[in-house]
């Protein structure tokens, strides 16, 4: 569960973002939408802890992450918090299933392998899993960052436009594995996105316009 | 984790990777090399004198004189009368005289005539067999003993002069009678023998063969002498400068002129010399230890002024050739040291750029969780991984290169490194430096991914 109240930041004096309240439970989806420049990606980042809030506060389960120290805040990013971004970025010289490993180290001090692996098997990547991730098509490599976000059973699953850049079939593959994992792993999930194509899927929804 | 990570890294960009690998091995394989050569050949010259205070030998020049009769890697600067040495050798100063007689060589391995004190100055002792006492019998040094897989009873001939090549004494055999002890020292490459074995061996030769072969062969400086003798108006010229320096500074003049003075002298009696022969025997030099250490410092003038005679200090030599090629082993550590200043820029560089391309890798790294300090560290291990790598190559490599060094220089020099040694001192700083050049080429870029902005660096993806 995921709540947030009276929330703004600001870059400078000139542009201050306010968000209206949020709250999500638990294997609910919430789908932010809203126009460029409206602090779409910012509030994300927000959620996910990678920015401070000038003001309000957010709390993650029993956690307001907003009073972490940044190593904290570091740890518990890692463990609660599942990242899933438009672009897809990957340690590029590790393997797949290195990469969604190395998530669970940095997280935990433990490499989750059989884990990783089942994942991976989950997402249709069985026979990816020892390629590079740049020689896989942006679709495959969307699957993997899924597989990453969700190795360490995060409270909060964020994704920032995570079918934009994906055609019709991938971007509803995607669509339907956010909306089925995060029901599976019992995470909250939030996604950012312009993209009208997720609009039908996902009725709850908040506009920052 | 974080290490296996930064060892994928460097090699998942081979290229930048090789370049600063190579820089770095050459550099360490240089100096590592240089390390090792200067220590053990400073340490091989010092322990071969060991125990020799002043060499008595033919004028000429003194290093030259050190060179030939301490260290067997020069010509000898003439021969002396043994006779007049003898009066220097029975001197109430002197502790021990070991005189030296060279000639032939066997198989490019010197055969020396002298006595048994030789044997006793190195430390040696008589492994196998006896000494030598009867003349043409041998002590031959143990290296020698295994490189010719020689044994106690073999015979041989002797070849005239240095070179392997060369007129062989076929009237006399030398018997094996003993093997020496290794001792690390020249003596391992040496074939022992009395001193008479070498005249005998030398006067019934120079009868056999008549006096032209003789002159040639018994003072094989003389050959060369001959030259200077033809152009015979220069030479007495040069003579003249030499008295003039030998008013100021006599000790200046034997270092500078020396094989003049000495020539002149030669060849003026050079027919009394070919008769003198069969009474007055001539030895090469004479080791001398004091037992007043007063000798080392009043010899050298007594024995220039008043002999055809020169008495050089081992030590000192030592010391001026140390001096001289010292100059030269650091020109060489300078550039080294600058390959290892160009190769840790190179690391620098290559780590700067791929920081760059790895800005989203390391801004996803924190998002899964890794703190500012493993991003730190990531970068850090990359650079030391690389840096330790090299200096494990470069000490491998330096330590061929003097396996190949050492395996010419004993076929030439009977000198040989042993590339096994460890200078712990040296080769630690070696590391420590290697170490710091890594640290600093990574600073700026480790500190970069320390203070990444994630949020930015993955907004503007």
């Amino acid at each position: 569960m995921i709540q947030t109240e009276s929330l703004s930041f600001s870059y400078n004096s000139n542009t201050v973002f306010s968000f209206p309240n949020i709250k999500n439970n638990v294997s609910e989806a919430l789908l932010i939408t809203g126009n460029s420049g409206k602090g779409k990606t910012t509030l994300l980042h927000l959620l996910g802890g990678l920015l401070r809030p000038k003001s309000g506060s957010i709390s993650i389960q029993d956690t307001t992450i907003s009073s972490l120290s940044e190593k904290e805040l570091d740890h518990f990013r890692g463990k609660n918090i599942g990242l899933v971004l438009q672009q897809s970025h990957f340690v590029a010289s590790l393997n797949v299933l290195e990469n969604v490993v190395l998530a669970s180290w940095l997280a935990t001090g433990k490499k989750a392998t059989d884990k990783a692996k089942s994942l991976l098997k989950q997402l249709d990547l069985e026979n990816q899993m020892y390629k590079l991730p740049s020689n896989l098509s942006v679709g495959q490599q969307q699957r993997v960052s899924i597989a990453r976000a969700l190795i360490n059973e995060p409270k909060l699953l964020l994704a920032d436009e995570p079918t934009s850049s994906l055609d019709d079939e991938n971007a509803f593959k995607v669509a339907d594995l956010l909306a089925k994992l995060s029901k599976e792993y019992k995470a909250s999930l939030i996604i950012v996105t312009h993209d009208q194509r997720l609009k039908n899927k996902f009725p709850n929804q908040l506009n920052l316009n | 984790m974080i290490a296996k990570l930064a060892w994928k890294n460097l090699w998942f960009k081979p290229l930048n990777t090789v370049l600063s690998l190579v820089l770095l091995t050459a550099s360490v394989a240089i100096i590592s090399l240089l390390i090792l050569l200067q220590e053990q050949f400073e340490k091989q010259f010092s322990s071969n004198i060991d125990g020799v205070d002043l060499v008595l030998g033919a004028q000429g020049s003194p290093l030259q004189l050190i060179l030939s009769s301490v260290y067997h890697v020069d010509d000898p600067t003439g021969n002396i009368d043994y006779k007049e040495a003898e009066v220097w050798m029975k001197h109430p100063f002197v502790e021990t005289a070991i005189p030296l007689a060279f000639g032939d060589n066997y198989r490019g391995f010197k055969i020396v005539g002298t006595t048994p004190d030789y044997i006793k100055k190195y430390a040696a002792t008589i492994s196998q067999g006896k000494v030598f006492e009867k003349n043409f019998e041998v002590v031959i040094g143990s290296e020698i003993a295994k490189k010719l897989n020689i044994k106690i009873g073999d015979k041989f001939f002797g070849t005239h002069g240095s070179a392997e090549e060369g007129h062989v004494h076929e009237e006399y055999a030398y018997v094996v009678v003993g093997i020496a002890s290794p001792t690390g020292k020249v003596i391992d490459n040496l074939v022992l023998c009395t001193i008479e074995s070498v005249w005998a061996m030398h006067a019934n030769h120079g009868h056999d063969h008549g006096e032209e072969v003789r002159s040639s062969d018994e003072n094989p400086p003389h050959g060369e002498e001959g030259h200077v003798h033809v152009d015979g108006d220069e030479h007495d010229h040069e003579e003249h400068v030499h008295d003039e320096n030998c008013n100021h500074d006599h000790d200046h003049e034997v270092t500078e002129n020396p094989p003049h003075g000495e020539e002149g002298h030669i060849h003026e009696d050079g027919d009394e010399h070919n008769h003198d022969h069969e009474e007055a025997k001539e030895i090469t030099a004479v080791l001398i230890k004091f037992k007043n250490k007063m000798g080392i410092i009043s010899w050298p003038r007594m024995i220039a002024q008043n002999t055809k005679m020169q008495a050089a200090m081992p030590a000192l030599e030592i010391n001026r050739l140390f001096s001289l090629f010292g100059i030269g082993l650091q020109a060489l550590q300078y550039l080294a040291y600058g390959i290892m200043l160009i190769s840790g820029i190179s690391i620098f560089i290559a780590l700067y750029n791929r920081l760059k391309e790895r800005k989203y890798e390391f801004a996803l790294l924190r998002v899964s969780g890794a703190s500012r300090i493993q991003m730190l560290g990531l970068v850090l291990i990359e650079s030391l991984l690389l840096c330790i790598v090299g200096f494990i190559f470069g000490t491998l490599f330096g330590r061929l290169a003097l396996v190949m060094i050492s395996s010419t220089t004993d076929e030439q020099f009977k000198m040989a490194f042993n590339p096994m040694t460890i200078i712990w001192e040296k080769e630690g700083i070696l590391f420590l430096v290697t170490i710091f050049v890594g640290i600093l080429a990574a600073v700026i870029p480790a500190v970069k991914a320390y203070r990444l902005n994630i949020s930015k660096t993955l907004a503007n993806a």
